[in-house]
Protein backbone atom coordinates (compact mmCIF):
# COMPACT_ATOMS: atom_id res chain seq x y z
CA UNK A 1 0.00 0.00 0.00
CA UNK A 2 1.71 3.34 -0.63
CA UNK A 3 1.70 6.21 1.17
CA UNK A 4 -1.06 8.05 -0.55
CA UNK A 5 -3.56 5.27 -0.02
CA UNK A 6 -2.82 4.85 3.05
CA UNK A 7 -4.08 8.43 3.53
CA UNK A 8 -6.68 8.17 2.11
CA UNK A 9 -7.81 4.79 3.97
CA UNK A 10 -7.18 6.95 7.55
CA UNK A 11 -8.92 9.27 6.09
CA UNK A 12 -11.97 7.35 5.90
CA UNK A 13 -11.46 6.37 9.55
CA UNK A 14 -11.87 9.46 10.56
CA UNK A 15 -14.82 9.58 8.60
CA UNK A 16 -16.31 6.67 10.03
CA UNK A 17 -15.55 8.02 13.56
CA UNK A 18 -17.49 11.33 12.32
CA UNK A 19 -20.50 9.65 11.96
CA UNK A 20 -20.52 7.74 14.69
CA UNK A 21 -19.94 10.53 17.25
CA UNK A 22 -22.52 12.57 15.21
CA UNK A 23 -25.41 9.77 16.11
CA UNK A 24 -23.91 9.69 19.44
CA UNK A 25 -24.70 13.59 19.45
CA UNK A 26 -28.60 12.93 18.85
CA UNK A 27 -28.99 11.91 21.67
CA UNK A 28 -30.37 15.15 22.72
CA UNK A 29 -32.16 18.02 21.17
CA UNK A 30 -29.41 20.31 22.42
CA UNK A 31 -26.34 18.67 20.99
CA UNK A 32 -27.95 16.75 17.68
CA UNK A 33 -27.51 19.86 15.14
CA UNK A 34 -23.62 19.84 16.27
CA UNK A 35 -23.90 16.33 15.98
CA UNK A 36 -25.27 16.52 12.60
CA UNK A 37 -22.46 19.37 11.08
CA UNK A 38 -19.91 16.76 12.57
CA UNK A 39 -21.43 13.86 10.58
CA UNK A 40 -21.40 16.02 7.54
CA UNK A 41 -17.91 17.25 7.95
CA UNK A 42 -16.72 13.25 8.23
CA UNK A 43 -18.79 13.18 4.98
CA UNK A 44 -17.18 15.75 3.12
CA UNK A 45 -13.92 14.75 4.28
CA UNK A 46 -14.67 11.19 2.91
CA UNK A 47 -15.73 12.82 -0.64
CA UNK A 48 -12.68 15.36 -1.28
CA UNK A 49 -10.35 12.41 -0.26
CA UNK A 50 -12.33 10.07 -2.67
CA UNK A 51 -11.51 13.12 -5.55
CA UNK A 52 -7.71 12.98 -4.38
CA UNK A 53 -7.54 9.64 -4.89
CA UNK A 54 -9.16 9.44 -8.23
CA UNK A 55 -7.22 12.07 -9.58
CA UNK A 56 -3.71 10.18 -8.26
CA UNK A 57 -5.06 6.80 -9.10
CA UNK A 58 -4.94 8.47 -13.24
CA UNK A 59 -6.84 5.95 -14.76
CA UNK A 60 -10.35 7.96 -15.24
CA UNK A 61 -11.13 8.82 -18.23
CA UNK A 62 -11.72 12.62 -19.19
CA UNK A 63 -15.65 11.45 -20.05
CA UNK A 64 -15.06 9.89 -16.41
CA UNK A 65 -14.31 13.35 -15.05
CA UNK A 66 -17.39 14.89 -16.63
CA UNK A 67 -19.73 12.44 -15.47
CA UNK A 68 -18.14 12.63 -12.36
CA UNK A 69 -18.20 16.18 -11.72
CA UNK A 70 -21.56 16.90 -12.99
CA UNK A 71 -23.68 13.74 -11.85
CA UNK A 72 -22.55 15.23 -8.74
CA UNK A 73 -23.33 18.80 -8.98
CA UNK A 74 -27.21 17.69 -11.19
CA UNK A 75 -27.29 15.60 -7.68
CA UNK A 76 -26.59 17.96 -5.14
CA UNK A 77 -28.98 20.70 -6.77
CA UNK A 78 -32.01 18.51 -6.88
CA UNK A 79 -31.24 17.21 -3.04
CA UNK A 80 -30.61 20.97 -2.05
CA UNK A 81 -33.62 21.68 -3.57
CA UNK A 82 -36.25 19.28 -1.82
CA UNK A 83 -34.49 19.47 1.40
CA UNK A 84 -35.23 23.08 1.45
CA UNK A 85 -38.92 22.66 -0.50
CA UNK A 86 -40.17 20.14 1.22
CA UNK A 87 -42.75 20.93 4.18
CA UNK A 88 -42.60 19.22 7.56
CA UNK A 89 -45.26 17.17 7.23
CA UNK A 90 -44.36 15.92 3.66
CA UNK A 91 -40.94 14.98 5.67
CA UNK A 92 -41.98 11.03 5.49
CA UNK A 93 -41.92 11.46 1.31
CA UNK A 94 -38.59 12.71 1.20
CA UNK A 95 -36.85 10.22 3.63
CA UNK A 96 -38.24 7.80 1.40
CA UNK A 97 -37.39 9.24 -1.46
CA UNK A 98 -33.82 9.83 -0.24
CA UNK A 99 -33.73 5.04 0.57
CA UNK A 100 -34.89 4.75 -3.10
CA UNK A 101 -32.12 6.82 -3.81
CA UNK A 102 -29.44 5.53 -1.34
CA UNK A 103 -30.93 1.60 -2.27
CA UNK A 104 -30.80 2.46 -6.19
CA UNK A 105 -27.12 3.79 -6.10
CA UNK A 106 -25.91 0.99 -4.12
CA UNK A 107 -27.08 -1.20 -6.26
CA UNK A 108 -25.78 0.62 -9.11
CA UNK A 109 -22.30 0.76 -7.88
CA UNK A 110 -22.04 -3.43 -7.27
CA UNK A 111 -23.96 -3.11 -11.03
CA UNK A 112 -21.06 -0.73 -12.96
CA UNK A 113 -18.31 -3.26 -11.22
CA UNK A 114 -19.74 -6.03 -12.46
CA UNK A 115 -20.14 -4.68 -15.95
CA UNK A 116 -16.77 -3.37 -16.05
CA UNK A 117 -15.39 -7.07 -14.74
CA UNK A 118 -17.95 -8.73 -16.99
CA UNK A 119 -16.66 -6.93 -20.03
CA UNK A 120 -13.25 -7.82 -19.43
CA UNK A 121 -12.39 -11.80 -20.90
CA UNK A 122 -9.13 -11.65 -18.41
CA UNK A 123 -11.59 -10.38 -15.23
CA UNK A 124 -13.45 -12.87 -13.00
CA UNK A 125 -15.58 -11.84 -10.01
CA UNK A 126 -14.16 -13.36 -6.85
CA UNK A 127 -16.92 -15.73 -5.19
CA UNK A 128 -16.66 -13.22 -2.23
CA UNK A 129 -17.59 -10.51 -4.27
CA UNK A 130 -20.03 -12.63 -6.35
CA UNK A 131 -21.68 -13.10 -3.41
CA UNK A 132 -22.32 -9.08 -2.06
CA UNK A 133 -23.02 -8.50 -5.69
CA UNK A 134 -25.62 -10.67 -5.62
CA UNK A 135 -27.36 -9.22 -2.05
CA UNK A 136 -26.38 -5.74 -2.63
CA UNK A 137 -28.39 -5.92 -5.98
CA UNK A 138 -31.05 -7.54 -4.54
CA UNK A 139 -31.44 -5.60 -1.51
CA UNK A 140 -30.99 -2.87 -3.44
CA UNK A 141 -33.92 -3.12 -6.01
CA UNK A 142 -36.22 -3.96 -3.96
CA UNK A 143 -35.27 -0.78 -1.45
CA UNK A 144 -35.92 1.48 -4.87
CA UNK A 145 -39.33 0.03 -6.12
CA UNK A 146 -40.45 -0.26 -2.55
CA UNK A 147 -39.15 3.54 -1.46
CA UNK A 148 -40.71 4.45 -4.69
CA UNK A 149 -44.28 3.02 -3.93
CA UNK A 150 -43.76 4.29 -0.76
CA UNK A 151 -43.64 7.99 -1.12
CA UNK A 152 -46.10 7.51 -4.04
CA UNK A 153 -49.01 5.99 -1.11
CA UNK A 154 -47.97 8.86 1.35
CA UNK A 155 -48.14 11.89 -1.50
CA UNK A 156 -51.49 10.17 -2.35
CA UNK A 157 -50.48 9.62 -5.61
CA UNK A 158 -50.46 5.80 -5.34
CA UNK A 159 -53.80 4.32 -3.33
CA UNK A 160 -52.77 4.60 0.06
CA UNK A 161 -55.25 1.75 1.35
CA UNK A 162 -53.66 -1.74 1.29
CA UNK A 163 -53.77 -2.90 -2.52
CA UNK A 164 -54.01 -6.81 -2.61
CA UNK A 165 -54.81 -9.14 -5.21
CA UNK A 166 -55.65 -13.03 -4.81
CA UNK A 167 -51.95 -14.74 -5.72
CA UNK A 168 -49.80 -11.83 -4.41
CA UNK A 169 -48.31 -14.45 -1.65
CA UNK A 170 -47.86 -17.00 -4.92
CA UNK A 171 -46.15 -14.33 -6.39
CA UNK A 172 -44.11 -13.29 -3.86
CA UNK A 173 -42.58 -16.65 -3.77
CA UNK A 174 -41.95 -17.01 -7.07
CA UNK A 175 -40.19 -14.19 -7.22
CA UNK A 176 -38.04 -15.09 -4.04
CA UNK A 177 -37.49 -17.80 -5.81
CA UNK A 178 -36.48 -16.75 -9.11
CA UNK A 179 -33.77 -14.23 -7.25
CA UNK A 180 -32.66 -17.07 -4.68
CA UNK A 181 -32.12 -19.33 -8.15
CA UNK A 182 -30.72 -16.43 -10.29
CA UNK A 183 -28.30 -15.49 -7.47
CA UNK A 184 -27.06 -19.40 -6.59
CA UNK A 185 -25.82 -19.55 -9.94
CA UNK A 186 -24.27 -16.59 -10.06
CA UNK A 187 -22.25 -17.67 -6.90
CA UNK A 188 -21.45 -20.89 -8.03
CA UNK A 189 -21.74 -21.27 -11.31
CA UNK A 190 -20.64 -18.41 -13.38
CA UNK A 191 -19.75 -15.50 -11.83
CA UNK A 192 -20.04 -12.93 -14.60
CA UNK A 193 -23.44 -14.21 -15.98
CA UNK A 194 -24.90 -10.99 -17.24
CA UNK A 195 -28.47 -12.86 -17.71
CA UNK A 196 -28.91 -14.16 -13.93
CA UNK A 197 -27.62 -10.52 -12.75
CA UNK A 198 -30.47 -8.95 -14.77
CA UNK A 199 -33.22 -11.24 -13.86
CA UNK A 200 -32.23 -11.13 -9.69
CA UNK A 201 -32.21 -6.84 -10.74
CA UNK A 202 -36.11 -7.48 -12.48
CA UNK A 203 -36.87 -9.53 -9.54
CA UNK A 204 -36.11 -7.14 -7.06
CA UNK A 205 -37.40 -4.45 -8.39
CA UNK A 206 -40.64 -6.21 -8.43
CA UNK A 207 -40.87 -7.67 -5.73
CA UNK A 208 -40.03 -3.96 -3.88
CA UNK A 209 -43.12 -2.81 -5.61
CA UNK A 210 -45.48 -6.20 -4.36
CA UNK A 211 -43.95 -6.17 -1.08
CA UNK A 212 -45.16 -2.41 -0.59
CA UNK A 213 -48.28 -2.53 -2.82
CA UNK A 214 -50.54 -4.44 -0.30
CA UNK A 215 -49.63 -2.44 2.90
CA UNK A 216 -51.83 0.02 4.11
CA UNK A 217 -50.90 3.70 4.83
CA UNK A 218 -50.82 3.55 8.71
CA UNK A 219 -48.41 1.25 8.65
CA UNK A 220 -45.85 3.49 6.56
CA UNK A 221 -43.86 4.38 9.76
CA UNK A 222 -42.79 0.52 10.10
CA UNK A 223 -42.46 0.53 6.33
CA UNK A 224 -39.84 3.22 6.20
CA UNK A 225 -38.04 2.26 8.70
CA UNK A 226 -37.94 -1.22 7.23
CA UNK A 227 -36.32 0.28 3.96
CA UNK A 228 -33.98 2.80 5.67
CA UNK A 229 -32.64 -0.80 7.70
CA UNK A 230 -32.45 -2.38 3.91
CA UNK A 231 -30.66 1.05 2.47
CA UNK A 232 -28.17 0.66 5.18
CA UNK A 233 -27.53 -3.24 4.79
CA UNK A 234 -27.27 -2.32 0.83
CA UNK A 235 -24.61 0.47 1.37
CA UNK A 236 -23.00 -2.42 3.43
CA UNK A 237 -23.22 -4.76 0.80
CA UNK A 238 -21.85 -2.19 -1.75
CA UNK A 239 -18.82 -1.73 0.70
CA UNK A 240 -17.97 -5.50 0.35
CA UNK A 241 -18.25 -5.56 -3.61
CA UNK A 242 -15.72 -3.10 -3.74
CA UNK A 243 -13.91 -3.59 -0.35
CA UNK A 244 -14.16 -0.12 0.75
CA UNK A 245 -14.54 0.14 4.77
CA UNK A 246 -16.39 3.51 5.31
CA UNK A 247 -19.05 2.22 2.96
CA UNK A 248 -19.26 -1.07 5.30
CA UNK A 249 -19.30 1.15 8.51
CA UNK A 250 -21.81 4.09 7.59
CA UNK A 251 -23.90 0.90 6.01
CA UNK A 252 -23.76 -1.03 9.19
CA UNK A 253 -24.81 1.78 11.44
CA UNK A 254 -27.79 2.50 9.50
CA UNK A 255 -28.86 -0.55 8.94
CA UNK A 256 -28.87 -0.82 13.07
CA UNK A 257 -30.58 2.47 13.09
CA UNK A 258 -33.17 1.33 10.82
CA UNK A 259 -33.78 -1.93 12.45
CA UNK A 260 -34.16 -0.24 16.04
CA UNK A 261 -36.86 2.36 14.24
CA UNK A 262 -38.61 -0.73 12.95
CA UNK A 263 -38.75 -2.71 16.11
CA UNK A 264 -40.25 0.27 17.81
CA UNK A 265 -42.49 1.05 15.87
CA UNK A 266 -44.00 -2.32 15.19
CA UNK A 267 -43.90 -2.70 18.88
CA UNK A 268 -45.90 0.29 19.24
CA UNK A 269 -48.72 -0.37 17.12
CA UNK A 270 -48.70 -3.92 18.44
CA UNK A 271 -48.04 -5.84 14.97
CA UNK A 272 -45.44 -8.03 14.66
CA UNK A 273 -42.98 -7.03 11.07
CA UNK A 274 -43.52 -10.07 9.23
CA UNK A 275 -47.35 -9.77 9.96
CA UNK A 276 -47.01 -6.14 8.50
CA UNK A 277 -44.97 -7.66 5.46
CA UNK A 278 -46.11 -11.17 5.13
CA UNK A 279 -50.12 -10.30 6.20
CA UNK A 280 -50.60 -7.20 4.09
CA UNK A 281 -53.71 -6.18 5.86
CA UNK A 282 -57.03 -7.05 6.54
CA UNK A 283 -55.90 -10.77 6.95
CA UNK A 284 -55.63 -10.29 10.68
CA UNK A 285 -58.59 -10.94 13.12
CA UNK A 286 -61.03 -8.22 12.72
CA UNK A 287 -63.56 -9.35 15.07
CA UNK A 288 -65.02 -6.57 17.33
CA UNK A 289 -65.45 -6.31 21.15
CA UNK A 290 -68.94 -5.30 21.38
CA UNK A 291 -69.08 -2.69 24.28
CA UNK A 292 -70.71 -4.35 27.61
CA UNK A 293 -72.24 -1.15 28.28
CA UNK A 294 -74.88 0.46 26.43
CA UNK A 295 -73.49 4.04 27.15
CA UNK A 296 -73.64 7.02 24.40
CA UNK A 297 -70.84 9.29 23.82
CA UNK A 298 -71.76 12.69 25.49
CA UNK A 299 -71.63 15.41 22.94
CA UNK A 300 -70.06 18.79 23.82
CA UNK A 301 -69.60 22.64 22.21
CA UNK A 302 -66.98 24.68 21.69
CA UNK A 303 -67.68 26.58 24.68
CA UNK A 304 -67.98 24.32 27.06
CA UNK A 305 -63.91 22.57 26.12
CA UNK A 306 -62.79 26.00 26.20
CA UNK A 307 -64.74 26.97 29.55
CA UNK A 308 -62.87 23.77 30.73
CA UNK A 309 -59.68 24.42 29.40
CA UNK A 310 -59.21 27.83 30.74
CA UNK A 311 -59.82 27.25 33.95
CA UNK A 312 -57.92 23.99 34.50
CA UNK A 313 -54.58 23.95 36.48
CA UNK A 314 -52.72 21.25 34.23
CA UNK A 315 -53.96 20.26 31.05
CA UNK A 316 -52.20 17.25 28.54
CA UNK A 317 -52.81 17.78 24.81
CA UNK A 318 -52.92 14.01 22.84
CA UNK A 319 -52.04 14.82 19.17
CA UNK A 320 -52.60 11.50 16.95
CA UNK A 321 -52.44 10.57 13.09
CA UNK A 322 -55.14 12.82 12.18
CA UNK A 323 -53.55 15.97 13.54
CA UNK A 324 -50.28 15.66 11.32
CA UNK A 325 -52.98 15.13 8.23
CA UNK A 326 -55.04 17.86 9.03
CA UNK A 327 -51.44 19.82 9.45
CA UNK A 328 -53.31 21.42 12.36
CA UNK A 329 -49.64 21.98 14.73
CA UNK A 330 -49.51 25.33 14.86
CA UNK A 331 -53.54 25.51 15.72
CA UNK A 332 -52.31 23.17 18.54
CA UNK A 333 -49.57 25.15 19.60
CA UNK A 334 -51.18 28.68 19.47
CA UNK A 335 -53.65 27.09 22.00
CA UNK A 336 -51.48 25.76 24.02
CA UNK A 337 -49.39 28.84 24.34
CA UNK A 338 -52.49 30.83 24.97
CA UNK A 339 -53.50 28.57 28.16
CA UNK A 340 -50.17 28.90 29.36
CA UNK A 341 -50.15 32.98 29.41
CA UNK A 342 -52.65 32.21 31.51
CA UNK A 343 -50.90 30.24 34.22
CA UNK A 344 -51.86 26.82 32.86
CA UNK A 345 -49.76 23.97 32.87
CA UNK A 346 -49.51 22.43 29.39
CA UNK A 347 -47.77 19.48 28.06
CA UNK A 348 -48.02 17.50 25.33
CA UNK A 349 -48.28 13.68 25.23
CA UNK A 350 -46.93 11.51 21.97
CA UNK A 351 -47.30 8.43 21.12
CA UNK A 352 -44.69 6.72 19.28
CA UNK A 353 -46.57 6.56 16.15
CA UNK A 354 -48.19 9.74 15.80
CA UNK A 355 -47.41 11.28 12.94
CA UNK A 356 -46.68 9.25 9.39
CA UNK A 357 -43.27 8.26 10.49
CA UNK A 358 -41.05 7.75 13.79
CA UNK A 359 -41.14 10.87 15.70
CA UNK A 360 -43.09 12.82 12.96
CA UNK A 361 -45.08 14.55 15.67
CA UNK A 362 -42.05 15.86 17.36
CA UNK A 363 -41.28 17.97 14.78
CA UNK A 364 -44.42 18.93 13.02
CA UNK A 365 -44.45 20.56 16.78
CA UNK A 366 -40.92 21.85 16.62
CA UNK A 367 -41.72 23.52 13.58
CA UNK A 368 -44.95 25.21 15.25
CA UNK A 369 -42.55 26.58 17.79
CA UNK A 370 -43.35 24.84 20.81
CA UNK A 371 -40.30 24.14 23.02
CA UNK A 372 -39.15 20.50 23.28
CA UNK A 373 -38.95 19.87 26.90
CA UNK A 374 -43.08 20.04 26.40
CA UNK A 375 -43.39 17.43 24.37
CA UNK A 376 -43.37 14.23 26.70
CA UNK A 377 -42.73 10.39 25.61
CA UNK A 378 -45.53 7.59 26.87
CA UNK A 379 -43.35 6.73 29.12
CA UNK A 380 -42.83 10.14 31.34
CA UNK A 381 -46.43 11.38 30.64
CA UNK A 382 -48.44 8.35 31.64
CA UNK A 383 -47.97 8.84 35.21
CA UNK A 384 -49.11 12.28 35.18
CA UNK A 385 -52.46 11.97 33.25
CA UNK A 386 -53.93 11.59 37.07
CA UNK A 387 -53.07 14.55 37.87
CA UNK A 388 -54.26 16.36 34.60
CA UNK A 389 -57.61 18.42 34.97
CA UNK A 390 -58.26 18.28 31.37
CA UNK A 391 -56.39 15.44 28.63
CA UNK A 392 -57.80 17.01 25.04
CA UNK A 393 -57.26 14.35 22.51
CA UNK A 394 -57.28 15.61 18.84
CA UNK A 395 -57.22 13.06 16.11
CA UNK A 396 -55.99 9.77 17.96
CA UNK A 397 -57.87 6.86 18.12
CA UNK A 398 -56.46 3.37 18.84
CA UNK A 399 -53.20 4.89 20.47
CA UNK A 400 -55.76 5.91 23.27
CA UNK A 401 -58.14 2.90 23.28
CA UNK A 402 -58.08 1.66 26.96
CA UNK A 403 -59.01 -2.16 25.34
CA UNK A 404 -55.58 -2.81 24.66
CA UNK A 405 -55.11 -3.40 28.27
CA UNK A 406 -57.59 -5.88 28.19
CA UNK A 407 -56.51 -9.69 26.98
CA UNK A 408 -59.72 -10.35 24.65
CA UNK A 409 -59.21 -7.25 22.14
CA UNK A 410 -57.41 -6.89 18.92
CA UNK A 411 -55.37 -4.32 20.03
CA UNK A 412 -54.47 -6.03 23.55
CA UNK A 413 -50.93 -5.39 24.78
CA UNK A 414 -50.29 -2.20 22.60
CA UNK A 415 -49.00 0.45 24.59
CA UNK A 416 -51.56 3.54 25.30
CA UNK A 417 -51.43 6.53 26.58
CA UNK A 418 -53.10 6.85 29.61
CA UNK A 419 -55.65 9.37 28.67
CA UNK A 420 -58.58 7.89 30.64
CA UNK A 421 -56.88 8.33 33.59
CA UNK A 422 -57.58 12.14 33.53
CA UNK A 423 -59.85 13.93 35.44
CA UNK A 424 -61.60 15.09 32.55
CA UNK A 425 -61.17 14.25 28.50
CA UNK A 426 -62.32 15.99 25.40
CA UNK A 427 -61.76 13.95 22.05
CA UNK A 428 -61.79 16.12 19.17
CA UNK A 429 -63.04 14.24 16.11
CA UNK A 430 -64.67 14.19 12.84
CA UNK A 431 -66.84 11.73 13.30
CA UNK A 432 -67.25 8.09 15.53
CA UNK A 433 -65.52 6.52 13.26
CA UNK A 434 -63.26 3.69 13.69
CA UNK A 435 -59.56 3.49 14.11
CA UNK A 436 -57.05 1.86 12.00
CA UNK A 437 -57.79 -1.37 14.25
CA UNK A 438 -61.52 -1.16 13.39
CA UNK A 439 -62.54 -1.15 17.03
CA UNK A 440 -64.87 0.53 19.10
CA UNK A 441 -62.79 3.11 21.21
CA UNK A 442 -64.07 2.58 24.66
CA UNK A 443 -62.57 5.68 26.16
CA UNK A 444 -65.31 7.71 24.05
CA UNK A 445 -68.14 5.99 26.05
CA UNK A 446 -66.40 6.85 28.94
CA UNK A 447 -68.71 9.25 31.37
CA UNK A 448 -65.52 11.31 31.69
CA UNK A 449 -65.19 11.82 27.97
CA UNK A 450 -66.77 14.81 26.62
CA UNK A 451 -66.93 14.47 22.44
CA UNK A 452 -65.81 17.48 20.34
CA UNK A 453 -66.72 16.50 16.81
CA UNK A 454 -64.60 18.92 14.64
CA UNK A 455 -62.07 19.17 11.90
CA UNK A 456 -58.47 19.41 14.05
CA UNK A 457 -57.63 22.24 12.13
CA UNK A 458 -60.87 24.63 12.05
CA UNK A 459 -61.88 22.96 15.78
CA UNK A 460 -58.39 23.99 17.47
CA UNK A 461 -58.59 27.23 15.51
CA UNK A 462 -62.24 27.55 16.98
CA UNK A 463 -61.04 26.43 20.48
CA UNK A 464 -58.47 29.23 20.22
CA UNK A 465 -61.30 31.90 19.35
CA UNK A 466 -63.93 30.78 22.64
CA UNK A 467 -60.88 30.93 24.72
CA UNK A 468 -59.88 34.55 24.10
CA UNK A 469 -63.81 35.67 24.08
CA UNK A 470 -63.63 34.45 27.08
CA UNK A 471 -60.42 36.07 28.53
CA UNK A 472 -61.61 38.97 27.26
CA UNK A 473 -64.70 39.29 28.94
CA UNK B 1 -12.03 -17.29 3.85
CA UNK B 2 -9.72 -14.38 2.60
CA UNK B 3 -7.70 -11.95 4.62
CA UNK B 4 -10.23 -8.85 3.10
CA UNK B 5 -13.42 -10.59 3.78
CA UNK B 6 -12.41 -11.84 7.16
CA UNK B 7 -11.63 -7.93 8.04
CA UNK B 8 -14.57 -6.76 6.10
CA UNK B 9 -17.03 -8.95 8.54
CA UNK B 10 -15.58 -8.00 11.56
CA UNK B 11 -16.14 -4.52 10.34
CA UNK B 12 -19.05 -4.95 9.55
CA UNK B 13 -20.07 -7.19 12.50
CA UNK B 14 -18.83 -4.56 14.66
CA UNK B 15 -20.07 -1.37 13.47
CA UNK B 16 -24.02 -2.85 13.98
CA UNK B 17 -22.99 -3.32 17.86
CA UNK B 18 -21.56 0.40 17.72
CA UNK B 19 -24.59 1.15 16.19
CA UNK B 20 -27.44 -0.53 18.32
CA UNK B 21 -25.12 0.67 21.24
CA UNK B 22 -25.65 4.66 19.88
CA UNK B 23 -28.81 4.23 18.42
CA UNK B 24 -31.27 3.15 21.23
CA UNK B 25 -30.09 6.14 23.05
CA UNK B 26 -31.56 8.26 20.99
CA UNK B 27 -34.80 10.17 22.46
CA UNK B 28 -38.17 9.21 20.39
CA UNK B 29 -38.61 12.94 19.68
CA UNK B 30 -35.50 12.85 17.69
CA UNK B 31 -35.91 10.04 15.54
CA UNK B 32 -37.49 11.47 12.24
CA UNK B 33 -34.17 13.02 12.63
CA UNK B 34 -32.48 10.66 13.20
CA UNK B 35 -33.73 8.59 10.30
CA UNK B 36 -33.13 11.84 8.09
CA UNK B 37 -29.63 11.86 9.18
CA UNK B 38 -28.90 8.04 9.00
CA UNK B 39 -30.07 8.61 5.28
CA UNK B 40 -27.38 11.25 4.82
CA UNK B 41 -24.71 9.10 6.11
CA UNK B 42 -26.05 6.04 3.76
CA UNK B 43 -25.18 8.72 1.06
CA UNK B 44 -21.47 8.05 1.88
CA UNK B 45 -22.30 5.30 -1.67
CA UNK B 46 -21.23 8.40 -2.94
CA UNK B 47 -17.69 7.77 -2.79
CA UNK B 48 -18.36 3.90 -4.20
CA UNK B 49 -20.41 5.92 -7.26
CA UNK B 50 -16.97 7.90 -7.49
CA UNK B 51 -14.72 5.11 -7.21
CA UNK B 52 -17.03 3.31 -10.15
CA UNK B 53 -16.94 6.76 -12.88
CA UNK B 54 -12.98 6.29 -12.60
CA UNK B 55 -13.39 2.74 -13.62
CA UNK B 56 -15.78 3.30 -16.10
CA UNK B 57 -14.61 3.06 -19.98
CA UNK B 58 -17.91 2.18 -22.01
CA UNK B 59 -21.54 3.33 -22.56
CA UNK B 60 -22.67 1.22 -20.38
CA UNK B 61 -20.19 1.90 -17.49
CA UNK B 62 -20.66 5.60 -17.42
CA UNK B 63 -24.67 5.56 -17.71
CA UNK B 64 -24.82 3.94 -14.40
CA UNK B 65 -22.22 5.61 -12.89
CA UNK B 66 -23.77 8.71 -13.57
CA UNK B 67 -26.96 7.89 -12.24
CA UNK B 68 -25.36 6.26 -9.27
CA UNK B 69 -23.61 9.45 -8.55
CA UNK B 70 -26.91 11.94 -9.13
CA UNK B 71 -28.36 9.37 -6.52
CA UNK B 72 -25.88 9.49 -4.12
CA UNK B 73 -25.68 13.16 -4.25
CA UNK B 74 -29.26 13.99 -4.13
CA UNK B 75 -29.11 11.61 -1.37
CA UNK B 76 -25.91 13.35 0.84
CA UNK B 77 -26.89 16.91 0.45
CA UNK B 78 -30.57 16.97 0.78
CA UNK B 79 -30.28 14.48 3.57
CA UNK B 80 -27.76 16.92 5.48
CA UNK B 81 -29.65 20.16 4.72
CA UNK B 82 -32.85 18.63 5.31
CA UNK B 83 -31.74 17.58 9.23
CA UNK B 84 -30.02 20.38 9.34
CA UNK B 85 -33.70 22.16 9.33
CA UNK B 86 -35.51 20.26 11.15
CA UNK B 87 -32.82 20.39 14.31
CA UNK B 88 -32.80 24.40 14.45
CA UNK B 89 -36.17 23.95 15.10
CA UNK B 90 -36.01 22.12 18.19
CA UNK B 91 -35.65 25.13 20.78
CA UNK B 92 -35.44 25.21 24.73
CA UNK B 93 -37.68 28.06 24.66
CA UNK B 94 -39.93 29.42 22.12
CA UNK B 95 -38.58 32.36 19.79
CA UNK B 96 -40.14 35.82 20.30
CA UNK B 97 -41.40 35.88 17.49
CA UNK B 98 -43.43 33.10 15.55
CA UNK B 99 -41.71 31.64 12.50
CA UNK B 100 -43.98 31.79 8.90
CA UNK B 101 -46.62 29.08 8.21
CA UNK B 102 -45.21 26.15 7.17
CA UNK B 103 -45.89 26.65 3.43
CA UNK B 104 -42.79 28.82 3.40
CA UNK B 105 -39.56 27.34 1.97
CA UNK B 106 -37.14 26.69 5.23
CA UNK B 107 -34.41 29.08 5.52
CA UNK B 108 -31.49 27.97 6.39
CA UNK B 109 -29.60 30.32 8.97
Amino acid sequence: MSDFDTAVRLAYLVSAACFVVGLHLMNSPATARRGNTISAAGMTLAIVMTVAFVAHQGTITGVGWAILVVGTLVGAAAGLFGARQIRMTDMPQLVSLFNAAGGGAAALVALTEFFRVAGHASLDLSTRAAVATVLDVIIGAVTLSGSLIAAGKLQGVVNSAPVTFPAVRLLNAVLALGAVGGGAYLIWGDHTSIPALLVILVLGLVFGVTMVLPIGGADMPVVISLLNAFTGTAVAMAGFVIDNSVLIIAGALVGASGSILTKLMATAMNRSIRNIIVGGFGTADASTVVLATGDQPRSVEADDVALQLAYASKVILVPGYGLAVAQAQHEMAALADLLEKRGVDVSYAIHPVAGRMPGHMNVLLAEANVPYPLLKEMEEINPEFARADIALVVGANDVVNPAARRADSVISGMPILDVDQAKSIVVMKRSMGHGYAGIDNELFTNPKTGMYFADAKSGLATLVAAVKTLVAS
Amino acid sequence: MSETLLSDLSIFVLSLFVGFEVISKVPATLHTPLMSGANSIHGVILVGAMLGAATAHDAVGYTLAFIALAFAASNVVGGYVVTDRMLQMFRRRPEPTPPPSDAEPGQRP
